[in-house]
């Protein structure tokens, strides 16, 4: 065995990213290691590439235990990474990127000639006819790839993790890149490729481990699965009985239409789509990630704009053409990157909740201080958002705890149609179950909501009707008894017709 | 209270500075009334700290915002070359004024631009300014020194409302109502969730964009007016030398203010405690008898305390430094996150 | 062409442009007198803009660098004046100071995790400050040495004089370009200015890189306060301020981005020649006005900034997010 993990773990405040995980690569193999957002794979990576220091288990290469502590060292012992991005530099030429810290030198000057020499020995093998003096800015995103992995077998040579590196290429570059894979593989060199793309895992990989929540769900050679069962392992039955206690019992009831998305699209985001939304509906996205399920949620909340068809409601066409026109229609949108795209870190819990309702009403009109206070302490305690007061900062709070932070920012608004994107991503089980009571509560009162989830049994739990993304495009529609497990399982992995957009 | 607790660092400073200056000249703190007007080393000053008191006051909302404006001393000489231009021509005060101060919106607004709009990073799109503003200046007075005769435009400069100087007046003036104009409405707030995270304060409906040019035109028209006051006090224009570096000063006062350059939350009183401090150790050395040569080394000493007591990396006491370079090292090689560049 | 040197030979087609318009209107200007004055005049500009490129193709900034200047010439002087040392050892020792100081500025910017852009504002006001406490007046300089230094050239064809300085500050940039693109401290700036992450993962030090670029940059605002010190004979603590200003023009104008990883210091030499010319047009032709300099420099400068904007959303490359 070329690398064996035992029993890794690691945690940050509030999570346990990685739970007594075991996994094992051998020499000459290509494995996938699978999961959704937040199921633990990059924290994996880092533990092993130095960039975190574990908390408990033990990594053993080539027999002997290591503990990188940084990215240099991990290299030095032979473990190489590949990113999806951020490898190499754009602004540097080819040669340069290559042979990057060991430049052939001449009377202490780069010698310019032995540098693109070796360069051009390094990238020997992987099938690239290229000009190594020019800048990598110059070259496809693909080329680039290869490139970083050439210079990462050279300086590592044992060990490669491939993280995500056929996210942004189309499907000739990905048969390339793989046969460049498979190339390195047959060289003896233990691979571990990370990727949502399923044909692609079934098309290169020996065997695979799904992570899920932190855990390892399985580890099994990819010749004995199929599809649905891998599906089931990466978005399976996970969820607590507490969350799915709450289960709907699906019918299907006829409600008056609040929107509709008429070949609603935007090309290389998602196929143009229709969508009718019901008043006090809940609409479930169900598709991997990548699949375009956020890239629904953006278009229809305005932060791209929609190339194609429009969205109108009772009273006619409503303008969808910024976040601000979507607040003005009466939308909200809690998206995935909590802390990129939600908190405002510094802030207090008081001033994240009222941000949007000032937002709307223009900085002339502030909301008076009692008000914001009794509105935050009425949502610290209507969510049970553990904090000392409303004006602590966001930032030191739970990710849950921030989550119904979020989601409080938007009930204020009393939105028509609220979006939530991953609302119980990376948060523990407790709040996971208070959201989705909170979700059932508010369409109650005749709120629309549209939920992305990679839960299954979470969007069973809280939606009216299921849609399917899949290839950035709407597949199936699921509604009333036809909403299980099986159900969205099949739509999710029937075949492609090309997995890469 | 806790407006006190936010001032509280600077407040001592600028106390200690003053039992400071007052130990080796002890006439620091007398006030004279002389002709009705109050005299002495402190109404001094307040009254040479106005320009770069007012400066403090835009240039705490800009860089609240993430930004910076390099341009504000070269604004300066604009709207006093653009004011003493339309009093030597007798177009009036009233004229004189409107026109300064359009010249400080047009360059507030034109920095904006650039930043908000175009997408070009504050520091070197407010260069432009900064290195040609001079020139522009020097065009509106045709490379002279601009003097005139106006007693109503002197007033501002050299005048005394209450025994007060003008220019103290107008810069405590500025900095309460902007300071209420910020804090009574919502503007404040809006401005602190733009500079902390544009992106998630542009998803929940703030105009990012307009506020971004709000700052840097409200940065020119500060600037405008240090303009007017700094005219007004010699009673000419000097292209070249009006409001010279008075960037720097301006910038220091609000990272003295205790104000993080990387945006957010903002005190404005406390920036211009910081420009006071500045003020008081120009003054300071002077009269504690100290060779004013010794002046712009005191500030860079004082500077480098200051920057090493905000230093994110020392927090406290070394096992902070510790835990915070790893964080940082930790982020930075998350390559998805890379941090803001 | 590549597309890293469509800023280079915009500046290279300009300062060609704004030559032709030059000779043009005073055929004078092609002869070689005006050609060594514009290298003389231009010499400590040249020499500290070579450091400021490699600074801000680091991604930084050094606004001490007019400071140090005026403080070299001001430690000369008074050296001189007061120990009666030969210049080449007072020169030794100043280059040791000015370069030490921005090695510490280096380890501060570094070790503080503060945007250099205020630790070097520090920086200058305590150059500054230091020349003051030397002297508060202009010091001459009367050495048979510096006599020598400041009469040395040699006469090209046409009878112009290609002085000493001159020449200093095209061995300088020489230099200053075999540091920038032929050596490993040269990819390591370079890679910095990409993106600081990224150059970590790549195995760059970032400690003793951010020290020797700062480091650098104090080296090269020594020489030039040397080769300012020949050129006005003198040193006063008033002397250069602003130059640091001058000195990010023209890099800029000289084709390298301000956000760092994209650049040449020849386009430094180009830019501080473009604005020369400029200035000595503007004498030549003597009813236009002085302050037309600075506006016209601002224009050029808002020109290349857009041109890059404008590239690199073309490349769609640029920096990593």
């Amino acid at each position: 065995m070329l690398l064996t993990i035992r029993s890794l773990t690691k945690t940050f405040p509030g999570t346990k990213a990685l739970d007594d995980v075991d996994f094992d690569l051998e020499a000459g193999e290509v494995h996938a290691l699978l999961g959704e957002n937040g199921a633990g794979k990059s924290t994996l990576i880092k533990c092993l590439t130095g960039a975190f220091a574990r908390d408990a288990g033990e990594i053993v290469l080539n027999g002997r235990q290591v503990s990188p502590r940084s990215t240099s060292e991990a290299q030095e012992l032979g473990i190489g990474t590949v990113y999806q991005e951020v490898n190499l530099l754009p602004n540097l030429t080819v040669a340069q990127n290559l042979t990057f810290g060991r430049e052939p030198t001449r009377f202490g000057l780069v010698d310019g000639r032995a540098q693109r020499r070796l360069a051009e020995e390094m990238l020997e093998g992987y099938g690239l006819d290229i000009d190594v003096t020019r800048d990598l800015s110059a070259y496809s995103v693909a080329v680039r790839q290869i490139i970083a992995i050439a210079r990462a077998v050279a300086l590592s040579g044992k060990v490669l993790i491939l993280d995500e590196p056929t996210a942004s290429l189309d499907a000739r570059e990905v048969e390339t890149l793989f046969d460049v894979v498979r190339g390195l593989r047959e060289r003896g060199l233990g691979i571990v490729f990370v990727s949502h793309f399923l044909d692609q895992v079934f098309a290169l990989t020996d065997r695979v481990t799904v992570l899920r929540n932190g855990r390892k769900v399985t580890t099994e050679r990819t010749a004995d699965l199929d599809r649905v069962r891998l599906i089931e392992h990466m978005l399976g039955h996970a969820l607590e009985d507490e969350v799915v206690g709450h289960a709907k019992v699906h019918k299907s009831v006829t409600r008056p239409e609040l929107l509709r998305f008429e070949t609603f699209g935007r090309r290389g985001h998602i196929e143009p789509f229709d969508l009718t939304v019901g008043k006090g509906e809940v609409i479930g996205l169900a598709g991997l990630l990548g699949s375009g399920r956020t890239e629904s949620a953006e278009l229809m909340f305005g932060v791209e704009r929609a190339q194609t068809g429009a969205a109108r409601d009772a009273d006619g066409p409503i303008d969808l053409g910024s976040p601000r026109a979507a607040i003005a229609a009466g939308f909200g949108f809690a998206p995935e990157e909590r802390k990129e795209d939600g908190i405002i870190a510094e802030l207090s819990i008081r001033e994240n909740i009222v941000l949007a309702l000032q937002a709307r009403s223009g900085w002339a009109r502030p909301i008076p201080r009692a008000e914001q206070l009794r509105l935050a302490n009425d949502y610290i305690q209507r969510l049970d958002i553990r904090t000392s007061g409303p004006e602590k900062a966001i930032g030191d709070l739970s990710g849950g705890n921030q989550q119904k932070v979020v989601l409080a920012r938007w009930l204020a608004m009393n939105p028509r149609f609220l979006i939530l994107d991953e609302p119980t991503r990376g948060i523990d089980v407790g709040a996971h179950a208070e959201i989705l009571r909170l979700i059932q509560q508010v369409t109650r009162d005749g709120m629309s909501i549209l939920v992305i989830s990679s839960e299954l049994d979470e969007l069973i739990a809280v939606s009216d009707r299921v849609i399917v993304v899949r290839d950035r495009r709407h597949v199936a529609e699921l509604t009333g008894a036809e909403i299980d497990t099986d159900a969205i399982v099949r739509a999710i992995a029937a075949p492609g017709r090309e997995e890469v957009a | 209270m806790t407006i006190l607790r936010r001032v509280a660092p600077q407040l001592l400073t600028l106390l200690a500075l003053v039992l400071l200056v007052t130990a080796f000249f002890p006439e620091f703190l007398r006030i004279e009334v002389v002709n009705g007007r109050l005299v002495g080393p402190v109404m001094d000053i307040l009254k040479r700290g106005a320009p770069v008191g007012l400066l403090a006051v835009g240039m705490t909302l800009v860089i609240a915002t993430r930004g910076i404006d390099l341009s504000v001393g070269a604004v300066i000489a604009i709207a006093g070359a653009v004011a003493a231009w339309a009093i030597t021509r007798d177009l009036g005060l009233a004229a004189a004024l409107a026109l300064a101060f359009a010249a400080g919106l047009a360059a507030g607004l034109w920095n904006g631009v650039l930043v908000a709009i175009v997408g070009i990073q504050p520091i070197v799109a407010t260069l432009i300014l900064m290195t040609s503003g001079r020139g522009i200046a020097q065009l509106v007075t045709e490379g002279r020194i601009l003097t005139f005769s106006h007693d109503g435009l002197a007033f501002l400069g050299s005048g005394a409302v209450l025994g007060i100087p003008v220019p103290a007046v107008l810069w405590v003036a500025t900095a309460i109502a902007v300071t209420l104009l910020l804090r009574r409405t919502a503007l404040g707030m809006l401005i602190e969730a733009v500079g902390v995270n544009r992106n998630a304060a542009a998803l929940a409906g703030v105009n990012a964009t307009v506020l971004i040019i709000a700052v840097y035109s409200a940065s020119g028209l500060c600037a405008a007016l240090a303009g007017v006051v700094a005219t007004a006090d010699i009673r000419g224009a000097d292209s070249n030398n009006a409001g010279l570096w008075m960037e720097l000063d301006a910038i220091l006062a609000v990272v003295i203010g205790g104000n993080s350059l990387l945006g957010g939350r903002f005190s404005i009183a406390a920036s211009l405690l910081g420009a006071l401090i500045i003020q008081t150790i120009d003054t300071g050395i002077l009269l504690a008898g100290f060779p004013s040569e010794y002046n712009l080394s005191i500030k860079a000493v004082i500077v480098l305390v200051i920057l090493v007591l905000q230093s994110p990396n020392l927090m406290h006491h070394w096992y902070a430094l510790r835990y915070f370079a790893m964080r940082r090292r930790e982020a930075a090689l998350d390559p998805r996150k890379e941090p803001g560049t | 062409m590549n597309p890293r040197l469509y800023p280079l030979a915009a500046t290279i087609a300009i300062f060609l442009l704004a030559w032709g318009i030059c000779v043009a209107q005073f055929p004078y200007m092609l002869s070689t007198r005006v050609v060594g004055n514009l290298l003389t005049d231009n010499a400590y500009l040249g020499i500290v803009a070579v450091g400021m490129t490699l600074v801000i193709l680091s991604g930084g900034i050094d606004l001490s660098v007019g400071s140090v200047i005026a403080f070299s010439g001001v430690f000369i002087a008074v050296m001189l004046r007061d120990t009666g040392m030969h210049p080449l050892p007072v020169f030794v020792l100043l280059l040791l100071i000015t370069t030490a100081f921005g090695a510490a500025m280096g380890w501060l910017i570094y070790a503080l995790a503060m945007p250099p852009f205020i630790v070097t504002l520090a920086g200058m006001f305590l150059m500054r400050g230091v020349a003051y406490m030397l002297t508060i007046d202009s010091v001459p300089i009367n050495h048979g040495f510096y006599d020598m230094l400041g009469k040395a050239y040699w006469l090209m064809p046409g009878k112009g004089r290609l002085t000493l300085i001159g020449v200093a500050m095209l061995a300088v940039v020489a230099v200053g370009m075999l540091v920038a693109h032929r050596t490993r401290f040269g990819a390591a700036v370079f890679a910095l200015g990409g993106g600081e992450a990224t150059a970590r993962l790549m195995g760059v030090r970032l400690g003793a890189t951010y020290v020797r670029i700062y480091a650098f940059s104090g080296l090269m605002a020594g020489l030039a306060g040397i080769v300012f010190s020949i050129y006005t004979r003198s040193g006063y603590p008033l002397a250069t301020v602003g130059t640091e200003l001058t000195a990010i023009a023209a890099v800029v104008i000289g084709g390298t981005l301000l956000t760092g990883g994209s650049g040449y210091v020849f386009g430094t030499l180009i830019g501080v020649l473009t604005m020369g010319l400029i200035q000595t047009y503007i004498v030549f032709d003597g009813t236009l006005s002085s302050w037309w300099t600075k506006i016209i420099i601002g224009l050029l400068l808002l020109a290349f900034i857009l041109l890059q904007k404008g590239l690199v959303r073309f490349s769609g490359a640029g920096r990593p997010a």
